[in-house]
């Protein structure tokens, strides 16, 4: 088992009265697919909203790539190498996709006065979108796009910035099986190069398929983790699953 | 060089040129003061619209720096003798930037909030700069109003100083919106405007561009103060920290286009003459504000993206129309 | 010690009324994330109202709050349908903003022409009656501004808690699209809440004009503190605006008699920035869900 690029320990939120996430351990190991599932309700997309930085945590930990990551901001923790995308695939809409890709690339404040989109930053983006089948597309308006296009781009976007691990938000929700299987295929090449990912995911038969390990959760803290054929035949987590 | 960017230099060189021209070829008192007061809106509106326009956050508090600009030079004036005719105007830049300097703390604070709370606390500042130019009687002699010396420029020409100085610090500002649109910090701005925690998502270092876009703005905001200050005075609380001149600058931007490069300063070509005018028929019974308010419902409800978008819309559809009526052959071969 | 607690009853009395006038506001944020910056206006509208009430036809500014409230609640309802409504999309709330602002200077501008700038001030003959209250004193107008304030917050807390209506309106300001689908018509929900916050100023505007001189452009001292205090309470909460409301004038008046009167809304105004800097939402307010 390769060593742990991102470790929660403790995380634990409330919202009022209610407990979202409780006392959640697990690990996402450096060069994997690690899926994130369980039922509704379970947790997983505030685990997900306090692991990025967008909520914060009652208690609990986060390491990052060996080090801790202490009060998380999305900017930080973007700059650092941990990105993710959003449900709703959230891209900015009066841009052009060359422009959404460009604006995910980190600039250092020097570069606050150069050219917004410079040359070499244009065929990077191309080329991402090449790979997303989205190039012929490049100089449209990125509000024109269907949602599953839209997807495609959000998710070329964070790759801009070459991130070490990428948290995807339910990315196949709402889509069509063809685009889920091109989706299937980004993943998984970007893994073989060396890209971490961990999702949520509701496809199951998407998760068994592509991911290793299988962290399942269950009213906000973790029930199972390991590889997908030990989670599925664990009798909790078909309780949980299928039970009352 | 694009062809763009040779297209946007020569208006721009254009505008500049015929900016300059003005006062001299239209050289009579009351045209130049007109046109001191457009370019002295036309100003507040490209800064305004520098930082809300470009981010999304309309920010309230704008006739607060325009005031402390005011009261700066004045207060210079008084204490330390800033020297006479075109010294004051060299030293207001050096002005703008402490103030801007000065705001930041504030601006942190307030871009914390959500957008609807951002407005209202720059607000807030509005009234707190106020009150203190009301109370801090010692350096700003209160409601009792504080004095600037009178310049000695000629009579005859004596509003074109004033004239050129807005001008200048229009220009800039608009040379500032125009390296900004083309630039990263541009981008940047434009991502914040349309999903900011999106944009936070990708590591845009947020509030670092926001407090850039902000500094920008108290500049040319206290600058434009500290010329008007000079060109009347006189100053007293109530005008030089007065809502009613920054809703002016604000209308005018919504009236010309937010977000755009020219829209404010067409803005202000368009109501500035009529403000003046309905001031001049209307100002004693006050019944101006009706007319303000009316012009402003007028705007915000009917054309709410402005002249400019509106424009550009119109004539992009009216090109659209034009090219699928020339090639439906192309369409239909393409579907084949 | 005795003039400080002189100051604060003083204040509570005071921030009565100003509570009365930001729970309309803050309502109506809640509801329809519409900022009514002409709140302030409608006050002195409706204090010009029952002055002129008083002075024509001899009626008490008291009373006139059964006339002038459903009278500017009616106002409230047309101007959110003719001007408000209207305004959608991602920017509505702010350009409501700018909206209200420019109903607040026609406001301004009509009162001007008919009232000119001069100061009135409503004087009914109990108007410089005072009592003394274990060695405190009292003003009697404060003291019924403050009751009548009392009983109008109170009810409309029991219209929100205990009527159909007031379950609409907190099923919209927490969910608009499922209070929809619950058959909750939004819209009507909407423009009366509108009218309820309208009728919050006017009823606070009748009672005002008794206590502090005022003129077409008082509004902007007014508005100024009423956004303040519904910032600090919290944008959309009840409680904190009238928590606010009262913390204000506490705090205004203590500075007064402490420091100096002309410090007074300068010193609320640092308050309330210094309180942002460590709580963005307000007493109460909710910090904006991302997600």
């Amino acid at each position: 088992m390769s060593a742990a690029l991102l470790e929660i320990e403790g995380l634990t939120k409330r919202f009022g009265g209610v407990t979202a996430v409780s006392d959640c351990s697990f690990s996402v190991p450096e060069g994997t697919i690690t899926a994130l599932v369980g039922p509704n309700g379970s947790g997983k997309t505030t685990a997900f909203n306090l692991i990025t930085g967008y909520m914060r945590a009652d208690a609990g930990s986060i390491r990052f790539d060996g080090a801790s990551v202490r009060s998380p901001n999305p900017v930080s923790l973007a700059r650092r190498g941990l990105t993710r995308t959003f449900q709703q695939a959230r891209i900015f809409p009066e841009l052009t996709l060359v422009q959404n890709m460009v604006a995910a690339l980190q600039q250092p404040w020097r570069a606050v006065l150069q050219r917004a989109v410079r040359r070499h930053e244009r065929t990077r983006a191309l080329e991402l979108l090449e790979e997303f089948g989205l190039a012929r597309l490049a100089g449209e308006r990125a509000g024109n796009l269907s949602y599953g296009q839209k997807k495609l781009l959000e998710f070329a976007a964070v790759l801009m910035a070459d991130p070490r691990l990428v948290l995807l938000d339910e990315p196949t929700a709402g889509v069509n099986p063809v685009l889920v299987e091109q989706i299937e295929q980004r993943i998984r090449e970007l893994n073989a190069r060396g890209l971490t990912f961990l999702l949520v995911e509701h496809n199951m038969n998407l998760v068994m398929r592509l991911s290793d390990p299988v962290v399942v959760l269950d009213h906000g803290t973790k029930l199972a983790e390991g590889k997908p054929d030990d989670v599925r035949n664990d009798p909790r987590v078909l309780d949980a699953y299928l039970g009352g | 060089m694009s062809r763009a960017t040779a297209a946007g230099l020569a208006r721009g060189g254009a505008f500049a040129a015929a900016g300059i021209a003005f006062p001299f070829v239209f050289n009579q008192a009351w045209i130049v003061n007109i046109g001191v007061l457009t370019l002295m809106y036309a100003a507040l509106a490209t800064a305004w619209n520098l930082f809300s326009g470009y981010t999304g956050y309309i920010t309230l508090g704008q006739a607060a720096f325009f005031g402390l600009g005011a009261y700066t030079l004045g207060i210079t004036f008084q204490h330390f003798g800033i020297g006479s005719g075109y010294n004051p105007f060299y030293a207001l830049p050096l002005v703008g930037a402490g103030i801007a300097i000065a705001s930041l703390p504030i601006a942190w604070i307030a871009l914390r909030t959500r957008h609807m709370t951002f407005a209202i606390v720059t607000l807030t500042l509005l009234f707190i700069v106020q009150q203190l130019a009301f109370n801090l009687r010692s350096l700003t002699k209160g409601s009792t109003g504080l004095m600037l010396p009178t310049p000695h420029f000629a009579i005859d020409s004596y509003d074109t100083p004033f004239y050129l100085a807005m001008l200048a610090i229009l220009l800039a500002g608009l040379s500032l919106c125009w390296l900004i649109l083309r630039s990263k910090l541009g981008l940047m701005l434009l991502a914040i405007r349309e999903d900011e925690e999106k944009a936070r998502g990708l590591g845009i270092r947020v509030t670092g561009a926001k407090l850039i876009a902000w500094w920008l703005m108290v500049w040319l905001s206290a600058m434009v103060g500290g010329v008007w200050a000079y060109y009347l005075t006189f100053i007293y609380p109530e005008s030089s920290v007065d809502p009613l001149v920054m809703i002016g600058a604000v209308l005018m931007t919504f009236l010309g286009g937010r977000g755009t490069l020219w829209g404010p300063t067409v803005g202000a070509l368009v109501l500035v003459p009529a403000q003046q005018y309905m001031i001049t028929k209307l100002g004693a019974s006050r019944l101006y504000l009706v007319g303000y308010a009316a012009v402003f419902m007028v705007v915000l409800l009917l054309l709410p993206r402005g002249i400019l978008p509106s424009l550009r819309s119109a004539i992009d559809a009216q090109r659209e129309r034009r090219r699928t009526h020339r090639e439906p052959r192309v369409r239909e071969e393409a579907h084949a | 010690m005795h003039e400080l607690v002189q100051a604060i009853i003083l204040g509570i009395l005071v921030g009565g009324i100003y509570a009365l006038m930001a729970s309309g506001l803050t309502l109506v944020f809640g509801i329809m994330k519409v900022i009514n910056v002409a709140q302030g206006a409608l006050v002195i509208l409706a204090a010009y109202l029952s002055y002129a009430l008083f002075s024509h036809l001899h009626i008490d500014p008291f009373l006139s709050i059964l006339i002038v409230t459903p009278a500017m609640f009616v106002l409230g309802v047309a101007v959110q349908l003719v001007f408000v409504r209207s305004l959608r999309g991602p920017d509505g709330s702010e350009l409501s903003l700018l909206v209200t602002w420019a109903l607040a200077l026609g406001i301004e501008g009509v009162l001007s022409v008919i009232f000119k700038t001069n100061f009135r001030v409503t004087s009914p003959s109990y108007a410089d009656n005072s009592w003394s209250i274990f060695g405190y004193q009292v003003s009697e107008v404060r003291v019924l501004a403050f009751v009548a304030s009392a009983v109008l917050l109170l009810a409309l807390s029991l219209l929100l808690t205990r009527t159909r209506f007031g379950r609409a309106v907190r099923a919209t300001v927490q969910n608009p699209t499922a209070a929809t689908l619950l058959g909750v018509d939004a819209n009507r929900v909407q423009t009366l809440s509108f009218g309820l916050g309208v009728s919050m100023a006017a009823a606070a505007g009748a009672v005002y004009g008794v206590i502090y001189p005022f003129n077409p452009g008082s509004h902007y001292d007014l508005i100024s503190r009423l956004l303040s205090i519904v910032v600090l309470g919290g944008l959309g909460s009840l409680g904190g605006a009238v928590f606010a409301a009262l913390a204000m004038g506490v705090i205004e008046a203590i500075v007064a008699v402490k420091i100096s009167p002309v410090w007074s809304s300068f010193s609320f105004f640092v308050v309330l920035i210094t309180f942002l800097l460590v709580r963005p939402q307000g007493i109460f307010g909710v910090r904006e869900r991302v997600l």
